[in-house]
């Protein structure tokens, strides 16, 4: 039996492949083990510890994202060890940063001086933007842990929001290195990395430019990758909270690509829009129009009534009086003509069964077949 | 696409041509750069402008605009010359194989040189490479279609799959990206002068009975149609008489708008079905307002034949109407009662007339979309076609020689001029110039020169010029850059108010009907 890939986690026996993580075989079991900087189809890099896991035999405790698998293993993933492991780094991160929730804790003095330091700091005088949709705030209730008796540092970079569609935040970054992976080794955009040292680290773009002035392409991966509020879409930042919204499942409307995305729906608006995690063909990702490009939607001069010429000029109507009008006169000029003086452009941008239904009209109802659409332009 | 979006990374070479894809289909590059970064996969580009993808191809090859069948040729030449191509593949799964060799018998490395100014000793490489891999995938976009040689330039590149048996199999394939979110589905559902669905000919009278009984007519057409650029000149010369547009923009996207606006003032009726007051919905008629994507059920087919749902996030602003039932209601008062519930009922009529869609419900792709030919609710969709083989049985090749564009730079219009897209705005921008983000990133048509050129008609970066040809002339900003060849230019068809089609060429692919958009003479000046 020993020969076999085996190991033995939380008292379960679980056979894993070469190559596998720790990670892999528990998610796989559905062994929940938490993680911050993992990113799935990215290099591991171990960076956040808050995987680790207790290994028998292991000096200290490993990171599960970065540990392959091994014959005989025995690991346990919710140790007492492990859980106070993963306190302290919790910890650690809500002491550190403007992390302005109730997650973070503190005594009502305190609260306030941090509050209004944050406050000045960001413009606004709300909770976190990312409240209720934090992964660092779900693990500090997970293991009830809040930042207090931890003196709070300040990060020494100010707020960029010279860009109307990405909000970098550094006060509230926990350097996990999701958004660079996701930049250099998702979307392969190499716009970001790993800046300066020590407390000074920070997440940059092209030697420390606004991304605007960077090779940032604006495909927001790194947004939706982050799990706390360092990299927020612009105008959702403080207007939208997770829990007004409803999910709406949908396909992209720009290329053929297809992306699968999520709109994020308030009061018969889409506020947001992310791609659909773990799905072909996109597997979460997008691109700028997709995840920026909405705004057309609740456009104010959308046309919201039939419309018909009279002296000239485009006038309101109503939707019998418009399409009355459209029949007679197609009626009229098949009679006069015939019906392959009637064309019918169809699109590319509408629905196969909209698609359908006016290549049926045209052959069925006009009997032309002059039927077309965009394929070539 | 004969293959999958996915099956890129799993590709020894890819070769990209005539797609500026990190800007076109974003997600898809990001496949394509992941799977060259991985070491796994070789890249070879060959594109007119040094675009953002050459930077990660193991071979780059800049070729003359329209000069793709004689670079194909070439490679093929060098392949068969020096016996690389599959001989199993070539005798068990193609025919015509002679003709072919003889027909790129005279494109040596040097003489296509000649034509295409790719360096001949590069061509060799790259032939090498692509004839080397186990698996490799062919990508390609509208540079290879919109061209006068656009069907000759696609069966090319057919032709060079084919002989290196790269066709059938995950990570190969011959993948055309599809520019718009339903264009593939609306070529599916007959949304073409010719076919039905499912590409069923119109002039079969058999098909014709079948989709009369289908539909409960009499009496539809057998006669060909007319494709769109066709529509264009008859309504020019009053052949066409009424024209319905369903959510395009022609007045922006056609070639040479000046004449195609000429020819759309001439018609007694025109009706256009969209969203917003577009240039062509102005000159209309009657305007009538449909829904845009987040307001409506449906599907979309999407560039790897994968039907996909879109569902209802909001409600429709004012009296916007589904697009169906708009037309249904003209089609009841015209005498032919049309009146369906919702999508899903006409997506159950698809169903029973297309063979190809017949196995797919909305049930099976709620969570994730099927590949047609998908055909009966037990088949699991077609991810890879011509697996075992090709539609026709056995795969032609076609022999074809090499023509020259319609139009070619000369002394008074010395620059060659083609265009394209860029990442921030989509097709006439309609949608993507109402987006403050997107307008930001790029809020105004410009005329992409090489730093040579520039120099030699004496234009700076940031000023403006004017770019004139033999049908048009539009003002434009200079963006000198390296992205451009020395001699051609690049602009953005995406903005009205410096159109690009105002300076295209609108001869056309005389089997596709596609537009030369990506080649013709152009003049510039300072702003006077």
């Amino acid at each position: 039996m020993t020969d076999q890939n085996i190991l033995v986690m939380n008292g379960n026996e679980f056979t894993f492949e070469p190559g596998e993580t720790i990670l892999d075989v528990a998610r796989r079991h559905s062994v929940d083990i938490p993680t911050l900087c993992h990113l799935k189809g990215a290099t591991p890099t171990g960076a956040c510890r808050i995987c680790v896991v207790e290994v028998e035999g292991a000096r200290t405790l490993l990171a599960a994202c970065a540990t392959p698998a091994g014959k005989n293993m025995v690991i346990r993933t919710e140790s007492p060890q492990v859980v106070e492991a993963r306190r302290t780094i919790l910890k650690l991160m809500l002491a550190s940063g403007n992390h302005n929730c109730a997650a973070r804790g503190s005594d009502e003095q305190d609260w306030t001086a941090f509050q209004l330091a944050v406050e000045a700091g960001d413009g606004s005088n709300k909770l976190c933007p990312t409240w209720g949709d934090c992964r660092l705030q779900d693990l500090a209730y997970r293991y009830q842990v809040d930042g207090e008796g931890h003196p709070g540092t300040a990060s020494p970079y100010p707020l960029e929001d010279v860009n109307p569609m990405i909000v970098r935040d550094f006060s509230r970054c926990i350097l996990c290195g999701r958004c660079v992976q996701a930049c250099n080794e998702i979307q392969v955009n190499k716009a970001i990395s790993f800046g300066f040292r020590g407390a000074e680290t920070k997440i940059i773009a092209a030697g420390d430019k606004p991304l605007k002035d960077s090779d940032c392409v604006f495909c927001g991966e790194c947004v939706q990758v982050c799990p706390v509020a360092a990299l927020v879409e612009k105008n959702p930042r403080y207007d939208v909270r997770p829990w007004e919204t409803e999910q709406v499942r949908t396909t992209c409307t720009y290329c053929g690509v297809g992306c699968q995305i999520h709109l994020h729906v308030r009061d018969n608006k889409v506020v947001k829009v992310t791609g659909v995690e773990d799905m072909a063909p996109n597997y979460g990702s997008l691109c700028v129009k997709g995840r920026f490009g909405f705004d057309f939607i609740h456009a104010p001069d959308r046309l919201t009534k039939p419309l018909v010429r009279k002296n000239g000029q485009l006038e309101e109507t109503s939707w019998e009086e418009a399409l009355d009008f459209v029949a007679d006169k197609l009626g009229q000029i098949k009679k006069d003509h015939g019906p392959n003086s009637i064309g019918l452009l169809t699109s590319a941008r509408v629905s196969n069964e909209e698609n359908y239904v006016a290549q049926k009209f045209a052959r069925a109802v006009i009997k032309t077949n002059n039927v077309d659409h965009c394929a070539r332009l | 696409m004969t293959n999958t979006v996915a099956c890129a990374e799993k590709a020894d070479v890819i070769l990209i041509t005539g797609s500026n894809t990190t800007e076109n289909h974003p997600v898809i590059s990001a496949g394509v750069k992941r799977a060259v970064e991985s070491g796994r996969t070789k890249l070879i580009v060959v594109d007119p402008r040094y675009i953002k993808i050459a930077g990660f191809a193991d071979i780059f090859m800049r070729q003359n605009l329209g000069s793709d069948v004689a670079w194909l040729n070439g490679m093929m030449h060098v392949i068969i010359k020096e016996d690389l191509y599959d001989k199993d593949f070539v005798a068990e799964r193609t025919e015509g194989f002679e003709e072919l060799k003889a027909s790129v018998e005279k494109y040596t490395p040097a003489h296509v040189e000649e034509i295409s100014g790719i360096p001949a000793d590069l061509l060799v490489e790259a032939a090498r490479m692509y004839a080397g891999a186990k698996v490799a995938s062919i990508l390609y976009c509208m540079g290879i279609t919109q061209h006068t040689s656009g069907t000759d330039n696609v069966k090319s590149l057919a032709n060079l799959a084919m002989l290196c048996g790269n066709l059938g199999m995950p990570g190969g394939g011959v993948n055309p990206l599809r520019g718009q979110n339903n264009v593939q589905g609306a070529c599916d559902m007959g949304g073409l002068p010719n076919v039905y669905t499912a590409y069923q000919a119109v002039n079969s009278e058999e098909v014709a009975r079948k989709m009369e009984g289908a539909w409960g007519v009499e009496g539809v057409s057998l006669e060909l149609g007319m494709k769109a650029t066709e529509m264009i000149p008859a309504a020019h010369d009053g052949r066409l008489k009424a024209l319905y547009v369903l959510g395009e923009n022609p007045l922006v996207s056609d070639a040479d708008l000046n004449h195609a606006e000429k020819s759309l003032a001439n018609l007694e009726l025109m009706v256009v079905q969209d969203l917003f007051m577009t240039e062509t919905a102005e000159m209309a008629d009657v305007v009538l307002p449909g829904r845009c994507f987040a307001e409506k059920d449906g599907t979309f087919s999407n560039t790897e034949r994968r039907v996909q749902r879109v569902r209802q996030a909001v409600e429709a602003p004012g009296e916007a109407w589904d697009d169906w039932k708009i037309i249904g209601e003209i089609a009841t008062r015209m005498g032919y009662p049309m009146s369906y519930g919702n999508a899903e009922e006409i997506f159950e009529e698809i169903r029973q007339v297309t063979p190809s869609y017949a196995g797919i419900t909305y049930e099976r792709i709620a969570v994730e979309g099927l590949h047609w030919p998908c055909l009966n609710e037990e088949h699991p969709g077609t991810p890879i076609l011509h697996s075992t083989q090709f539609t026709r049985g056995k795969g032609m090749f076609h022999a074809i020689d090499w023509q020259p564009p319609a139009e070619t730079a000369d002394a008074e219009y010395p620059l060659y001029l083609t265009t394209g897209r860029v990442l921030y705005q989509y097709h006439t921008g309609t949608m993507t110039m109402r987006s403050e983000g997107l307008m930001d990133r790029a809020p105004e048509s410009f005329v992409e020169i090489s730093p040579k050129d520039a120099a030699t008609y004496g234009i700076e970066d940031g000023t403006r010029v004017n770019i004139a040809s033999r049908r048009g002339t539009i003002n434009a900003l200079v963006k000198v850059s390296h992205k451009a060849v020395d001699g051609t230019v690049f602009i953005p068809f995406h903005y009205a108010h410096a159109a690009a089609n105002k300076l295209t060429n609108a001869a056309l692919d005389p089997v596709s009907g596609i537009p030369e958009f990506k080649v013709c003479a152009v003049k510039l000046s300072a702003e006077s």
